[in-house]
């Protein structure tokens, strides 16, 4: 058999996030990564935030703060249900769960963590000591091993945004210092993984030993503009305690 | 006359446990002021070499080594309070499992909590009043297991004047048999076996002055 031209994959790239984002539809399970406003995937929000979606399941560490953020989506009434592990300092989600208008589920953060990677992984339960003895105990298995544990399943996602600073063609990701937080987990647990990058990199611009979530886990990618970067809390050198 | 330790005194009390090279994970709130101490410190005697220490925060960050500069400051570069940090030669940056992983794991030496209510049995209450506002318990469930030395710090009393060291907790825990230490402003503690073993207490303090009931309490210092 001969080949007119080199057989090349389908590109991962996408011109913008209302592109990348095109097909989403209402009443998906979409995780979001960023541990506060560090390393969320503004782009991808704001495009959300302009769709006519909602019914959202909204898998992620805090669902935005004061208004930014995954808070977007809160205030135009897009989240019917949360599952996250933080949800102070977030007036939007605070006033929402006490008036009925969306369901939250409180996970211990690194049982939150675990059971994302092991959605990605194949793992289909592991026992962790964490929250035997608390309400995050009820209602589940609970085996003595050295100590006591629980019982948990993986949590898994139809999309995953991503925020990363650098990324290739393939969809090979660098993080900036800890803006990496859930972001490859997350990407690893959902079936397609949308990344937004500051740089949009040729392949073989990230060495290799420097990849921290490799292209295999990403479906689309795109160049990222207008990042605000913000910074929460800010303290410096000279406040004493 | 008693003069119960203050803020400063608590978190110094808790610096003195921590031996050269050991790893730290710092909860948000007052075990966080640990590193503006060590900042305070740095300022007042800048000849004397920093202490050794690898502080973590679940985040993703082992190497936390206090605040930076107002032109260093970045978004990227937060500790699990969402507070500006800097960093120390030596350290990494990683995944929020790799983090909870390395703390489950007892890779960690010490992590420090703040806390509600800390039972004899070292059990711990600090993420739920029920009635009030939910906050989530974001990585404190977690935190409590594994570290090698799970420290409390909190003040001794509650705002009507009760003991937050109790025979049994009575707010929803975060933990079960966690807790090795607990340092308030009146001294310092060790849980275990329905006894608070008496390991410090701040001067001219008695035991009438702690609201502990008497056989929940063991002088060992």
């Amino acid at each position: 058999m001969q080949h007119a031209t080199p057989r090349r994959a389908p590109s991962k790239v996408y011109s913008s996030a209302t592109a990348a984002l095109a097909d989403l539809t209402s009443g998906i399970r979409l995780m979001s990564g960023g541990f506060g406003l560090c390393g969320i995937p503004e782009n991808s929000i704001d495009a959300l935030a302009t769709m006519p979606i909602d019914n959202l399941t909204v898998i992620s560490n805090n669902v935005g703060n004061s208004g930014r953020g995954l808070a977007k989506l809160l205030q135009r009434r897009q989240i019917r249900h949360a599952i996250c592990t933080y949800v102070g300092g977030n007036p939007d989600l605070e006033q929402q769960i006490l008036q009925g208008e969306i369901t939250v589920e409180l996970v211990p953060q690194g049982t939150f963590s675990e059971r994302i990677r092991a959605a990605g992984l194949g793992i289909r339960a592991f026992y962790t000591p964490t929250g035997v003895g608390t309400v995050v105990a009820e209602g589940k298995e609970v085996r003595m091993f050295d100590k006591p544990c629980v019982l948990e399943l993986p949590l898994e996602a139809d999309v995953a945004i991503i925020k990363a600073q650098r990324g290739d063609t393939y969809g090979n990701v660098w993080f900036q210092e800890a803006a990496r937080n859930f972001s490859p987990l997350m990407a690893m647990a959902a079936r397609t993984t949308i990344v937004e990058v500051e740089e949009l990199v040729p392949l073989g611009a990230i060495p290799a030993e420097d990849v921290h979530l490799p292209g295999i886990f990403v479906q689309r990618i795109y160049q990222g503009s207008h990042y605000r970067n913000e910074i929460e809390i800010l303290k410096v050198q000279g406040i004493t305690p | 006359m008693m003069t119960p330790w203050n803020k400063e005194e608590m978190l110094s009390h808790i610096i003195d446990m921590f031996h050269p090279g050991c790893s730290v994970n710092l909860g948000i709130g007052l075990p966080t002021a640990i590193l503006d101490v060590l900042d305070q410190r740095q300022r007042l005697l800048p000849d004397e070499e920093p202490l050794d220490i690898f502080i973590q925060s679940e985040n993703g960050v082992l190497g936390v080594a206090g605040r930076p500069t107002p032109d260093t400051a970045s978004a990227t570069l937060i500790n699990a309070g969402k507070e500006t940090i800097s960093i120390r030669a030596g350290a990494s940056f990683f995944d929020s499992a790799l983090s909870f992983g390395m703390i489950r794991g007892g890779h960690i030496d010490f992590c420090i909590l703040g806390g509600m209510e800390v039972d004899a049995d070292g059990s711990l209450a600090n993420w739920i009043v029920p009635g009030q506002k939910i906050t989530g318990m974001g990585g404190a469930m977690d935190l409590v297991h594994g570290a090698r030395h799970v420290v409390v710090v909190m003040t001794h009393f509650t705002k009507s004047g009760d003991a937050k060291l109790k025979a049994r907790c009575t707010l929803p825990l975060t933990g079960m048999h966690c807790v090795h230490t607990v340092v308030t402003d009146m001294g310092i503690f060790v849980p275990g076996d329905g006894r608070f073993r008496i390991k410090q207490l701040a001067p001219g303090v008695t035991l009438a002055d702690l609201n502990i009931p008497i056989d929940l309490l063991v002088r060992e210092d």
